[in-house]
C-alpha cells in the first residue's frame, strides 16, 4: 500500500473524518463551550496544543511498550501520560505566560477527560503512523475540532435571537444543528482519496 | 486535577503516603491487566485464526487445508509461519486431495473514509479473480459499504479477467472501474451508483495488487501446487 | 454541563419506596445519565448504529462502572485526597482494558464494530463522575446499587438510540429484518448525523414529557 501523504492525513483528520462530527469525540466541550465564538476559539486552541504534545508523547510511549513487550499496558499508560501532560502544560504556561494561562486556564483541566485526545492517540497507534505523520494527524484533528466548535458557536450566537419552541431549546437544538453540520461535512468525503 | 499541582509536597509524610497509594494501585492494576491478557490471549488468537479461515473460505469456496506464503524483498515466494508478519500475505487453499483450488491475497488501499483492506481470491488456472472479502473498512454505512453487500457488484468478481501477456510479466488489461451498467469486457468492474469512490477504490486496490502478484504467482505456480 | 433535574419525572416515581430501590431508580430514570444529565455522550452517539452494538457498549460501560465504583468505594479511606483523580483513572483504565480483552475473546466481529470506543470508556465522564461524586463518599453497598442503576440507565439509553437507528436505517432489529423488503432504508440514520438526530429526538421527547407533567402539576395547584 502507498503510504498516506501528509496532505491526505491532514484532510482526513480535519474534514472527512472530523473528530467531533464523524467520530463524536469531544462532544462534551462541543455541547458545553460552543456558546460563544471567543471561548470556542480558545478551547480549540488549547485542545490542538495538547493534542500535538500528547501525540508526541504517545509515539514515544508506544515505542517503549513494544520494546518492553507489554502492549496490554497501552491504554493505562496513555491516559496517565495525557493526564500528566495536561498538568505539566498547565504549570508551564502558568510560569511562562500568565496572560495565556488566564485565557486557557479553565479549559486545560477539562481536557484531561476529553475523549478527543485519547481518541487521537489510540487512532494514531492503530493506524501505525510514524512520528511526523502523528504530528500532522494531531494538527489536523485539532484544526477540525476548532473548526467544528467555531461553526457551532457562530450558529448558536445567531440562534440566540431566533424564536424556537420552548421544548427544543438548549441541548436538543444544539444536537439538531450538529446533525446538519455532520451531514454537510460528509460532502468532504473522498477529498483525500 | 488542579489539586495535584498544588499538592502539599512540603509535607514528607503526605507525599510518601501519596506515593505509596499511587504505586500500590499502579502495581495491582498492572498485574490485573497482565493476568487478563495472559488468560484471554489464546482464545483471542484462536478466534482471529478462525475469522481468517472463514474469510479465506469465502474467496476459495470448499477449501480444506491452507498454506501461508509471504513475499520477500526480491519478489520470491516463501512459506511463512502464521505468526510472521509480512507486508504481502497470500494463502493457498487446497481440497482434500491436496489439489490447489485457488489463492487468497491480502491487499489494501485508501477508500472513501480511510484505509480499506481486502482479501481477494485468484484462480491461477483461469487467471481470474474469483471473489473478494472486505477485512477492514471505514466506508459509509448504507452507501460505501454496498461494496460488501450489493450482489450486482459482487457479481463482477465471479471471474474478473487478469490474464497475463505472453511474457508472463505484464497484465493484458488493467482492471478498470466503469459506470454502472457500462461493463463490456471481462476485466471491467461495474461501479455502484452512490458509492463511486468506494467501488473505484476496490478496483484500484485490485489493479495495484494484481500487477505485482499475478506474474509472481504465475512464476511460482509449480511451487504453490505442491502440498 | 449537566442539566440538573429539578423536578421529578416519570411514572416510576410511585415505585420508589425503599432507599435501595430509590438509588437504583435514580440512575435508571430520574437522573438518567444520557437523557437527563446529558453526560458521556461520545459512545452514545458513536456506537449506537445498531441495537447489538449499543447493547454491548452499554453493558461494557456498566461493567466498568460497577467495578470501579466498588473498588473506589472500598479504597475510599486509603486513597489520599490529593491524588484521588489519578487513582480513579488508573482503576478505571484497568477495568476498561480487561473489558476490552474480554470482548475480544468473545467475538472478534463485535470488537471490530466497537473499535477504539471500548478504550474510550476510560474518558467517559459518567464513570469518573460517579467515582468522584458518589463512590468516594458512600458505602460499598450503596455504591454498587448506584453503579447498577446508572449502568442500567446508560444501557437503556444506548439501546433506545441503537434500536431506533437500526430500525430506520437498516429496517432490522438485532440483525433480524422487521420491515418488508420493500422498505426504503433511511440511510442517514446509520450515518454520524443520524446519531445526532436520534439523540435530539429522544431528548425532545423527554423534555416534552417533563413539560407536560409540570403543566399538569401547575394545573392542579391552581384549581
Amino acid at each position: 500500500m502507498k503510504p498516506e501523504s501528509f496532505w491526505h492525513i491532514f484532510i482526513n483528520a480535519s474534514l472527512i473524518n472530523n473528530f467531533v462530527l464523524a467520530y463524536f469525540l469531544g462532544i462534551c466541550p462541543f455541547l458545553g463551550v460552543s456558546g460563544k465564538k471567543e471561548t470556542a476559539m480558545k478551547m480549540g486552541g488549547a485542545v490542538t496544543f495538547v493534542m500535538v504534545i500528547a501525540a508526541t508523547c504517545a509515539y514515544g510511549i508506544n515505542l517503549l511498550l513494544i520494546a518492553v513487550g507489554a502492549p496490554f499496558l497501552q491504554l493505562i499508560s496513555y491516559i496517565v501520560v495525557i493526564a500528566s501532560t495536561v498538568q505539566l502544560v498547565e504549570m508551564f504556561i502558568k510560569k511562562m505566560s500568565p496572560a495565556l494561562f488566564r485565557a486557557l486556564g479553565i479549559f486545560l483541566p477539562l481536557i484531561t477527560t476529553n475523549c478527543a485526545i485519547l481518541g487521537l492517540v489510540l487512532f494514531q497507534t492503530n493506524k501505525g503512523y510514524g512520528f511526523l505523520e502523528s504530528i500532522v494527524y494531531a494538527l489536523g484533528a485539532g484544526a477540525g475540532f476548532t473548526l467544528a466548535l467555531m461553526l457551532m458557536a457562530g450558529l448558536r450566537e445567531q440562534l440566540d435571537f431566533a424564536e424556537v419552541p420552548e421544548v427544543t431549546k438548549g441541548t436538543v437544538l444544539t444536537l439538531l444543528i450538529a446533525g446538519i453540520l455532520s451531514l454537510s461535512f460528509m460532502g468532504f468525503a473522498g477529498l483525500g482519496g | 486535577m488542579q489539586t495535584m499541582s498544588q499538592a502539599d509536597t512540603t509535607e514528607p509524610t503526605i507525599s510518601l503516603k501519596m506515593l505509596k497509594a499511587m504505586v500500590g494501585i499502579g502495581i495491582v492494576c498492572a498485574c490485573l491487566i497482565a493476568l487478563t491478557f495472559e488468560y484471554t490471549l489464546p482464545r483471542i488468537e484462536n478466534l482471529k485464526a478462525e475469522a481468517l479461515n472463514k474469510a479465506i473460505s469465502i474467496v476459495i469456496p470448499g477449501m480444506v487445508t491452507k498454506k501461508t506464503f509471504g513475499v520477500d524483498r526480491n519478489n520470491n515466494l516463501l512459506e511463512v509461519n502464521n505468526k510472521d508478519k509480512s507486508p504481502h500475505l497470500l494463502y493457498a487453499g487446497y481440497d482434500e486431495n491436496g489439489k490447489l483450488m485457488g489463492l487468497a491475497v491480502e491487499a489494501s488501499g485508501i477508500g472513501f473514509g480511510g484505509v480499506l483492506r481486502i482479501l481477494y481470491g485468484y484462480d491461477p488456472e483461469k487467471q481470474a479473480i474469483t471473489g473478494f472479502h472486505v477485512l477492514e473498512s471505514k466506508e459509509t454505512p448504507g452507501l460505501g459499504d454496498k461494496i460488501e453487500k450489493s450482489s450486482d457488484f459482487l457479481e463482477n468478481f465471479r471471474a474478473l479477467d487478469v490474464s497475463l501477456n505472453e511474457d508472463n510479466v505484464t497484465l493484458k488489461h488493467k482492471i478498470t472501474v466503469v459506470k454502472n451498467g457500462a461493463k463490456k469486457n471481462p476485466w471491467e468492474i461495474d461501479g455502484i451508483t452512490g458509492a463511486t469512490i468506494s467501488s473505484r477504490a476496490i478496483g484500484n486496490i485490485l489493479a495495484d495488487s494484481t500487477r505485482q502478484m499475478a506474474p509472481l504467482i504465475n512464476r511460482h505456480k509449480s511451487n504453490l501446487e505442491k502440498n | 454541563m449537566s442539566v440538573p433535574a429539578k423536578t421529578k419525572t416519570g411514572f416510576l416515581d410511585s415505585l420508589e419506596k425503599s432507599p435501595a430501590t430509590d438509588i437504583f431508580l435514580k440512575g435508571l430514570w430520574r437522573k438518567n445519565p444520557t437523557f437527563v444529565q446529558v453526560i458521556g455522550m461520545c459512545p452514545v452517539l458513536a456506537v449506537s448504529n445498531t441495537a447489538e452494538n449499543a447493547l454491548a457498549m452499554g453493558l461494557a460501560t456498566a461493567f466498568v462502572l460497577l467495578m470501579s465504583n466498588t473498588l473506589v468505594s472500598i479504597l475510599r479511606f486509603v486513597i489520599p485526597k490529593q491524588v484521588r483523580i489519578s487513582c480513579y483513572i488508573l482503576i478505571i483504565a484497568t477495568f476498561v482494558t480487561m473489558a476490552d480483552y474480554a470482548i475480544q475473546a468473545m467475538s472478534v466481529e463485535l470488537h471490530k464494530a466497537l473499535g477504539a470506543f471500548i478504550s474510550l470508556i476510560v474518558v467517559n465522564c459518567l464513570i469518573l463522575g460517579r467515582a468522584e461524586a458518589f463512590a468516594s463518599k458512600n458505602t460499598v453497598e450503596t455504591s454498587v446499587l448506584d453503579a447498577l442503576g446508572m449502568g442500567a440507565g446508560f444501557t437503556f439509553a444506548l439501546f433506545c438510540l441503537g434500536a431506533v437507528r437500526e430500525l430506520l436505517g437498516n429496517g432490522s432489529l438485532f440483525g433480524i429484518a422487521v420491515f418488508p423488503a420493500s422498505f426504503q432504508e433511511w440511510v442517514v440514520m446509520m450515518l454520524p448525523a443520524g446519531g445526532f438526530f436520534t439523540l435530539a429526538l429522544w431528548l425532545f421527547i423527554f423534555n416534552a414529557v417533563k413539560r407536560a407533567k409540570q403543566n399538569k402539576e401547575r394545573g392542579k395547584a391552581l384549581p
